[in-house]
């Protein structure tokens, strides 16, 4: 990596013509919702600017992100993006392994200070000074640390890096938390997801590197692009939503028809992403289409939201699980039953003080 | 009267007969009334009343939806028709309350008593607690009071001030997630859904908020009627015309 080519030399170097180079130029173009002029910006982009170098880490995940991030379905992305990119350090991907693999970190931080992306998926464990998770032989809150320090900006694939995800549920023994509770000084692009949407993650770097700059974040630091909406918001089977037609059961005529899976317990109206149009696998389906709820995947803390067939969540206090209907109809309940009880006594202390007062 | 009149406030006598205990006997007492609550105040009182009933049965129902409708999705609309009421209803509820925090500020000192209970008062502390002893039965007679009583005021803060504040933030942070980001609403209470976690949470927040309010509904009817029978002034006949009644000429 001592020369750093630009895009489309890569590009060309790996066989690819320039007539299909152009076609991804377009296409990225579409994919980020800029318009056609755009494409020849990007092209130039791709001509001119030098590979930027990309450090992912792996912390404590299933590397779903990177299973994801591998099958971008857009036109050349899986030669491509993965060549775009300098990707400098990946040890799930990289040829090289154990101190060679760790040199090269080293090498790419010292050299590139304050230029490099740093990806991370995965987060970190705080438990017993970070032992639950070991790379490289320290643990993986030190090589995090070390890592952020000099990175332009950070990338935190997926849900385990923006929220915790699985391993941050309860009662999370480890101790994992977010990578932005660690990383307090850079600013951290969050893409959330279990794992991500590959043409999201694509996306996402794509922009990046075109513009030079991070894409407009929500207040939670989530693409707008991808994540301004949600999945019931352009969902196709909205109009059963407001038509009031549900599928009751997994087995009804409901489910069949293709109803609207809220009863079931979709949580596409409080989820943030871009599945209902993005789509998976080449765009060709999601969940709702596969006629399975959205689990909320994408969201904070979805594994401790209760099943995953109620739309009413669990709360978790006094170490029962009531949702908010049955806590509600409880205390209703009591205060109609204390209510009743009182009125009776009431009743009965003015029978028995009547005239008392005149 | 004895019960504080404050100045300025209309006040009218009139002689009412009533039934005395001893049989046929007529006895004539003089009964006092007092103007408590204004026009505007009772029109918000009641709006209110009608704005969160629509908005509890229609907040039920988008939370657990009524059985599938039958026929094309296109010849229905019933959880639009119930979401569009809901929403009416939030503003309704939302503009009335912005109009009754004005109130306060323009209206008798009896429309500040909501927001403004004297919570570093011991008398205040004093007569809540003679007000909690005569709910257990402990006190023979309740005290007379113009506007509301001293727990009547607590009660009225604690459950519908802040229960509806708490609705009204929570309600439009998730109508702004319809509205799209940077719309008004987003703006304004966006801020929300972060602050408890996730979109998932406030649903649930707002969802809890919604008993918490039946539940100060339920207290609050049954406490006036109770208190229009057995205490020693009217109650429900106020917030219909706003003049306080006293059955008795006795001092507090």
């Amino acid at each position: 990596m001592s020369q750093i080519e630009t895009f489309y030399e890569v590009m060309r170097r790996q066989g690819i013509t320039r007539r299909s180079f152009l076609k991804y130029c377009s296409l990225t173009a579409a994919a980020l919702g800029l318009g056609p002029t755009f494409a020849p910006k990007i092209a130039h982009a791709m001509e001119t600017k030098e590979r930027t170098p990309v450090l992912w880490l792996h912390g404590l995940e299933c590397t779903c992100c990177s299973e994801s991030f591998i099958r971008s379905a857009h036109p050349l992305v899986k030669d491509v993006v993965l060549s775009m990119i300098s990707l400098d350090y990946d040890d799930t991907l990289m040829a090289s392994a154990g101190h060679q693999a760790e040199a090269i970190l080293e090498e790419t931080i010292q050299k590139y200070k304050g230029k490099y992306i740093l990806a991370v998926e995965g987060n970190p464990p705080l438990n017993e000074d970070g032992m639950f998770c070991i790379v490289g032989g320290k643990p993986f809150l030190d090589q995090l640390k070390h890592a952020a320090k000099d990175a332009a900006a950070i990338i935190a694939w997926g849900s385990c890096a923006s929220w915790g995800c699985v391993q941050a549920a309860r009662p999370n023994p480890t101790q994992a938390v977010p990578i932005h509770k660690v990383i307090t000084d850079k600013p951290i692009i969050k893409v959330p997801g279990c794992p991500p949407i590959a043409e999201v993650m694509t996306g996402v770097i794509t922009y990046m590197l075109t513009f030079g700059k991070l894409p407009e974040l929500d207040r939670q630091g989530r693409p707008k692009m991808f994540y301004s909406q949600r999945i019931h918001d352009k969902c196709y089977r909205r109009p059963h939503f407001d038509a009031g037609q549900f599928v009751e059961k997994w087995d009804d005529e409901g489910a069949r028809k293709g109803y609207c899976l809220y009863k079931v317990g979709c949580k596409g109206p409080t989820t943030y992403n871009a599945c209902s149009t993005v789509r998976w696998n080449e765009g060709t389906s999601f969940p709702i289409q596969a006629g399975h709820g959205c689990i909320g995947c994408s969201e904070d803390g979805f594994w401790d939201k209760g099943s995953f067939y109620d739309r009413l969540t669990d709360i978790h206090q006094f170490g029962i699980e009531k949702n908010a209907d049955e806590i509600g109809t409880a205390v209703a309940g009591g205060v109609g039953a204390a209510i009743a009880a009182h009125a009776a006594v009431s009743a009965i202390k003015r029978a028995q003080h009547k005239g008392d007062q005149e | 009267m004895t019960a504080s009149v404050k100045k300025g406030e209309s006040v009218k006598d009139q002689e009412v007969a009533v039934q005395g205990n001893t049989s046929e006997e007529m006895i004539t007492r003089k009964q006092t009334a007092v103007y408590v609550y204004e026009a505007p105040l009772r029109l918000w009182h009641w709006v209110t009343v009608l704005s969160v009933i629509t908005l509890c049965i229609t907040g039920y129902f988008i939370g657990a939806p009524l059985p599938a409708m039958p026929g094309e999705a296109s010849d229905n609309y019933l959880m639009g028709y119930i979401r569009f009421a809901h929403f009416t209803a939030g503003y309704i509820v939302a503009i009335a309350f912005v109009g009754r925090i004005y109130w306060a500020f323009v209206g008798n000192h009896h429309a500040r008593e909501l927001f403004l209970p004297p919570f570093f008062s011991g008398k205040f502390w004093r007569e809540v607690g003679h007000e909690v002893r005569w709910y257990l039965f402990l006190e023979k007679t309740p005290k007379k009071y113009i506007g509301h009583n001293p727990l009547g005021q607590l009660a009225m803060f604690s459950f519908f001030v802040v229960g509806i504040t708490f609705m009204i933030i929570t309600g439009f942070a998730l109508y702004s997630e319809g509205l799209g980001q940077e719309s008004w609403a987003d703006m304004l209470f966006g801020w929300v859904i972060p602050l408890m976690g996730q979109s998932q949470d406030v649903h649930t927040w707002h969802h809890l908020g919604m008993w918490y309010l039946i539940t100060f509904v339920m207290i609050h009817v049954y406490v006036a009627i109770r208190e229009d029978i057995m205490s020693r002034q009217s109650l429900i006949s106020t917030m219909v015309g706003g003049w306080r009644m006293f059955k008795d000429d006795r001092p507090d």
